[in-house]
């Protein structure tokens, strides 16, 4: 069973690589296959792991007030049918309210008043340049960056100046960002590789 | 009402959860759990609809016989071979052993890693492009990519063994990380919770309604 699992994934391997090539049949039928898996995966995943826990567990359990987020639910289902679908809204209404309640004072607090009370540092730390040198760049990175997204001013002398710096910060940050993206990238495919040549095939150990 | 009562539910529960918030004492520090698990619950009947809606588009494509017709029966196959053995594993669904994660570890692993992982050619031949030094912006991107690509493999560590120890590449990478990195991801985290902070105050006031309207 194992080795017939070994060779079903090396030839989903290949069909998806196949699409370096160019668009084929073997490709699509690997890419639909992959779709429809994704959906059966997440549609099993969140019965078992959200509806089950958060919601007949809590009904089983005589918290009969659950049953809001099964009705609410329900009506989000209620889109897949254009006359009565503008009841899906309630739903929506119920998400949209909830995320922006929790997340008011989430992001407030963790990344506002943290962040900022984080950046309230020492400029020159006795003895050690580097961390001197450090705290130094956080400083006047996070501020420039914070006066290159202050649109009510116009970018002209020295605060122009400040924001150009942000925006110097910002890029050497992307830039990271995309490295780090590449690289993550790049071990997946280094995994695949390996899985071909090593499990699949046994070129390597 | 159809536009009045969304308005309504959201700003109840969002000035509600906002209140709950500096009362952390039993009965309204449960409230919060609460509102946390009903979203949670629509989340996934969201999920389940995005399923439901895949599954529709795909039985028209079938039924209709459109170009292509056959991968949508393929995308149906899928769809139900999971579901069908996920139900039938039960809770234990994804422990080691079970016939649904030999099909996790067979078919959804392998397709995902090898998705995700073409996009290295995709990015690689989109960075050539884009990654020309034309002004300094571009030139300082350039650098900090190359600089935490090259610094985080062994290659990088092999170009610049012979510099002394805290001026190697893996080094400049990690005080890149540390430093500018730190100080620009800041910035922007608290440009988005300033952003957040509006736009939800915008949304609880009821100035944003687009939600509330559209189909």
């Amino acid at each position: 069973m194992e080795t017939i699992g070994i060779w079903i994934a090396a030839l989903l391997t290949l069909g998806i690589f196949s699409f370096l090539y160019k668009d084929n049949p073997f490709y699509k039928f690997c890419e639909s296959l992959f779709v429809g898996i994704s959906a059966g995966y997440w549609f099993v995943t969140t019965f078992w792991q959200v509806f089950m826990p958060k919601l007949a567990d809590n009904l089983v359990a005589g918290r009969l007030y659950y049953i809001i987020g099964g009705v609410f639910g329900v009506l989000m289902l209620l889109r897949l049918f254009p006359k009565i679908g503008w009841l899906s809204r309630w739903s929506l209404a119920l998400v949209v309210g909830t995320t922006a309640g929790l997340y008011f004072t989430r992001y407030l607090v963790s990344n506002g008043m943290i962040q900022v009370q984080n950046t309230i540092i020492p400029l020159y730390v006795k003895g050690n340049l580097s961390q001197t040198i450090g705290n130094l760049v956080i400083v006047i990175g996070t501020f420039s960056g914070l006066i290159y997204f202050f649109f009510s001013k116009e970018h002209k002398g020295a605060f122009g100046g400040l924001a150009k710096l942000g925006i110097w910060f910002l890029m050497l940050s992307f830039g990271a960002s995309f490295g780090y993206t590449v690289m993550s990238r790049m071990s997946l495919l280094i995994g695949r590789m390996d899985f071909l040549l090593g499990t699949w095939l046994g070129l390597i150990r | 009402m159809r536009r009045e009562v969304p308005l309504a539910i959201t700003a109840i529960v969002g000035f509600a959860l906002i209140i709950v918030y500096f009362i952390p004492h039993p009965p309204f520090n449960h409230s919060r759990d609460f509102f946390e698990d009903l979203f949670f619950i629509i989340a996934a009947f969201a999920i389940w609809l995005g399923c439901l809606n895949l599954l529709k588009v795909n039985a028209d494509k079938v039924y209709r016989q459109k170009k292509g017709w056959l991968f949508s029966v393929v995308v149906w196959f899928g769809f139900f071979l999971m579901v069908i053995v996920g139900f039938w594993e039960g809770r234990g669904f994804m422990n080691p052993g079970t016939t649904f994660y030999y099909l996790y570890d067979k078919l959804y692993y392998p397709l995902n890693a090898t998705m995700f992982s073409i996009l290295a050619f995709f990015v690689a031949s989109a960075s050539y492009r884009a990654f020309r030094a034309r002004n300094k912006e571009a030139t300082i991107l350039l650098i900090a990519a190359l600089f935490v690509m090259l610094g985080r493999v062994p290659f990088g560590y092999y170009l610049s063994s012979w510099l002394p120890e805290g001026w190697r590449l893996g080094n400049i990478t990690d005080w890149i990380m540390d430093f500018p990195q730190t100080a620009a991801q800041r910035a922007i985290m608290i440009g988005i919770a300033l952003g957040i902070v509006s736009s939800s105050l915008r949304v609880l006031l009821g100035l944003e309604r687009t939600f509330a309207s559209g189909e």
